[in-house]
């Protein structure tokens, strides 16, 4: 057990990142990562050492798209937010701003951090995980494609995309081309 | 610019630090000849700024933490409360993994008997030292993950001011930091840690090919000298001072430990002048 929490527990911060990322909930989120954790400790016999990081992550990681899904099939007519960017993405299915503020609202109201969690929510979540996996977790390409279980390659052209969106909408609600710094 | 394919997944990739040494040249030769190249590494160099703005990456909540670790979630909640009020239907599915227990170790030491008798061998065949002081199991199995998982520091140098500020604004209290060279003890870097419920900082110091780990956090109470626990071949020492708890972590001999302590406090404080330890070198 000691074992476990020295090993998993570290990551809290990552799996709810994550989870929220994903989920864009912060009690769905929440839920995600004590699931998570729940079978993380089920499995922990068959954990044989390694990266404990990328382990805990793609446990939740999969927990979230469950929830996503779940939400998806019961839900008897979704909204249908346009994810053309990726056609192979399909469990999006709302607009990302509850509080019906546009992200320029929300970069004057609330600063610039929760204008990066606006826009980061509207990406498709395959760019947005790839994004939250490199820039807020600093995992390499390698630990992303094993915890997205995508090949290096996906990971690469997901992230430039989602870069490219990311900073797209960034310009946009600063109203210049410039990144503060 | 006609020459160039203006390639951003290899500009990606050299910022991302995911290229070889031949790929690293031809790009940034590429970034240097072709202003769109430039641009983009610019760009990506940019974001990469706005995405690490303080607050952008959420942390768990302390409940959620507490939760974590040792389980059951109290009925009717704030965070079931809280729940309920946000997502009408959406919620079902969630409700549902709520009325199973909420990670309570006991419970599925139960429900997976062999599990649970896994769990007693295992605490068992645990040395005494762990038993009697988890604290020691919980450092030495930082100071083992830190080292497999090739995480050994966050920020990388022997320069101790940069070590220093990079802690600073990451903890809520500024460990010392101090290159030892001299004492046959280099610094190596640092990363933060979380160990004992709380972030600590944990400061690399070589020595020879053996990495140490010092973790450090606040601690009020008297100034000690070195308590020396051991096991599996790993030796931990403890003492406190300036206010500060320090866990010297090592598969290094108990004695070179020692002296890494009375090199890190002859270092770092001027010597108490009850100490004889700081004249030891």
């Amino acid at each position: 057990m000691r074992r476990f929490e020295a090993l998993v527990l570290p990551h809290a911060d990552a799996a709810y990142n994550l989870a929220t990322r994903l989920t864009r909930r912060a009690e769905a989120a929440e839920d995600v990562v004590h699931d998570a954790y729940v079978r993380a400790l089920g499995g922990f016999a068959g954990f044989r050492g390694g990266d404990a990081r990328a382990w805990i992550l793609t446990i939740v990681r999969r927990r979230a798209y469950d929830w996503l899904n779940q939400r998806r099939d019961e839900r008897l007519a979704p909204l249908t937010l346009s994810v053309a960017d990726d056609p192979g993405q399909d469990a999006e299915i709302e607009p990302y701003d509850p509080e019906q503020e546009s992200p320029e609202q929300i970069l004057i109201r609330k600063g610039e951090a929760a204008a990066v969690h606006v826009l980061i929510n509207a990406l498709p979540p395959r760019l947005r995980e790839v994004l939250v996996l490199r820039e807020m977790e600093d995992l390499s390409y390698r630990e992303i494609a094993r915890i997205t279980d995508s090949p290096i390659g996906s990971v690469m052209s997901r992230l430039a995309r989602a870069r490219a969106q990311f900073g797209e909408a960034w310009r946009q609600i600063h109203g210049s081309e410039d990144f503060p710094e | 610019m006609i020459a160039c394919g203006h390639d951003k997944l290899s500009i990606h990739a050299l910022i991302d630090g995911e290229l070889d040494a031949a790929n690293t040249a031809a790009i940034e030769a590429r970034i240097t000849a072709c202003p769109e190249c430039a641009a983009e590494a610019s760009e990506v160099e940019a974001l990469r700024g706005a995405l690490r703005i303080p607050g952008a990456r959420l942390t768990a909540s302390a409940s959620l933490r507490r939760q974590l670790r040792d389980g059951r979630i109290p009925t009717g909640s704030v965070r079931m409360q809280n729940a309920a009020k946000s997502s009408g239907p959406v919620r079902a599915p969630s409700r549902r993994a709520k009325a199973k227990p909420r990670f309570p170790l006991a419970a599925i030491a139960v429900a997976f008997p062999a599990f649970g008798m896994l769990a007693v061998v295992a605490l068992s065949l645990i040395p005494h030292a762990a038993v009697e002081d988890p604290l020691t199991g919980e450092l030495i199995a930082d100071h083992v993950r830190s080292l497999q998982a090739e995480h050994l520091t966050d920020v990388r140098t022997s320069d101790r001011h940069v070590v220093k500020p990079w802690f600073n604004g990451r903890l809520d209290f500024a460990p010392p930091v101090t290159d030892l060279k001299a004492q046959g003890f280099p610094l190596a870097g640092g990363r933060m840690d979380y160990v004992n419920h709380r972030a600590v900082a944990a400061v690399v110091y070589k020595r020879g090919e053996h990495a140490i780990n010092l973790f450090v956090w606040p601690e009020t109470g008297e100034t000690t000298s070195g308590t020396v626990s051991a096991r599996d071949g790993y030796t931990v020492r403890h003492w406190r001072a300036q206010g500060m708890s320090f866990y010297a972590v090592s598969d290094v001999n108990p004695d070179d430990l020692a002296q890494f302590e009375t090199a890190l406090e002859g270092k770092a404080a001027p010597p108490p002048p009850s100490s004889p330890r700081a004249d030891s070198e």
